[in-house]
């Protein structure tokens, strides 16, 4: 993680053993990444803040048993993912797409739209309306996808760094990241089109 | 411009190649597999675009990233401390 691992500098020990100050210390470096990803995840603000609590109770009561195996931030987003995909999960127990892309022999799935929107000025491409598109697409993502996405490309984590996160192998994180991007390229494509000067 | 060209060649490339566009456009695509892909599409319009607009894609996500600072609204701070019973060490400096 780019951010996180700047932040590394806390005294393990000390947050180990409850002291306050440390854990406060803790919770002002990285509340912020944890409510943007839990917000980005649910797309709500008042679960987001949920989680947020959860995380940060469940970080103080586990920390005496962090090994430290990981770093204190890919630890704290474990937790915080874990989190969001079990509220997930219990929200909305199936999942199931009505409008599955079409997927070649290895699960890639076949692009539809091929339309060259990249000439958009950049105001336009990251206007307000624009960026709301972008949440908006991540939350169509399936919640596995979405997980390895915002890790990956939001939160910055590495591919092992989300692997361990996910507790899944790198080689899975590489092939959910490529279909996830798959499908906000085709997402983003409709919605870029329908703005494209041609198509008015 | 509006592109929807047409292919002129087997499909059986492109969709060989589908699996390894993501790790091309972050640049971590092994050098063979570099070359293969740009053989290709020297040669395939449609393929052009797809990795063109799936750079694009990943470009916007960062690029909106990097102009939000994660921080947490006042009044969720304000509760989190509470919560976590800081609330003594709420906007204190670091």
């Amino acid at each position: 993680m780019t951010t996180g691992e700047q932040k590394t500098d806390f005294d393990l020990a000390a947050l180990q053993a409850g002291d306050r100050a440390e854990f406060a210390r803790f919770v002002e470096a990285y509340s912020g990444q944890v409510y943007r990803l839990a917000l980005k995840m649910l797309q709500n603000p008042q679960d987001a803040e949920d989680i947020l609590q959860e995380t940060f109770i469940k970080a103080y009561k586990a920390l005496p048993k962090f090994e430290g195996r990981s770093s204190l931030s890919t630890w704290l987003y474990r937790i915080a993912t874990n989190e969001s995909l079990m509220f997930l999960r219990k929200k909305h127990p199936i999942q199931v797409s009505v409008d599955a892309p079409i997927e070649n022999d290895e699960g890639q799935e076949r692009p539809r739209q091929i339309i060259d929107w990249c000439c958009l000025p950049e105001n336009e491409l990251m206007s307000t309306e624009a960026r709301a598109n972008l949440d908006r697409s991540v939350l169509q993502l399936p919640e596995s996808l979405r997980a390895v996405f915002l890790l990956r490309d939001i939160e910055g984590l590495s591919t092992r760094e989300t692997a361990e996160v996910l507790d899944i192998s790198e080689s899975a994180v590489k092939t959910r990241l490529s279909r996830a991007r798959f499908r906000l390229r085709e997402l983003l494509s409709v919605y870029y089109s329908e703005r494209m000067p041609s198509a008015v | 411009m509006y592109l929807m060209s047409k292919h002129n060649h087997d499909h059986e490339d492109c969709s060989y190649l589908l699996g390894s566009l993501s790790e091309y456009v972050d640049g971590t695509l092994g050098e063979m597999l570099c070359e293969e892909i740009e053989r290709h599409i020297a040669d395939c319009e449609d393929c052009r675009v797809v990795i063109n607009t799936l750079e694009k894609t990943v470009y916007l996500y960062h690029a909106t990233t990097e102009l939000e600072t994660p921080s947490v609204p006042d009044d969720v701070k304000e509760r989190l401390y509470k919560r976590l019973d800081l609330d003594d060490f709420l906007g204190k400096p670091e």
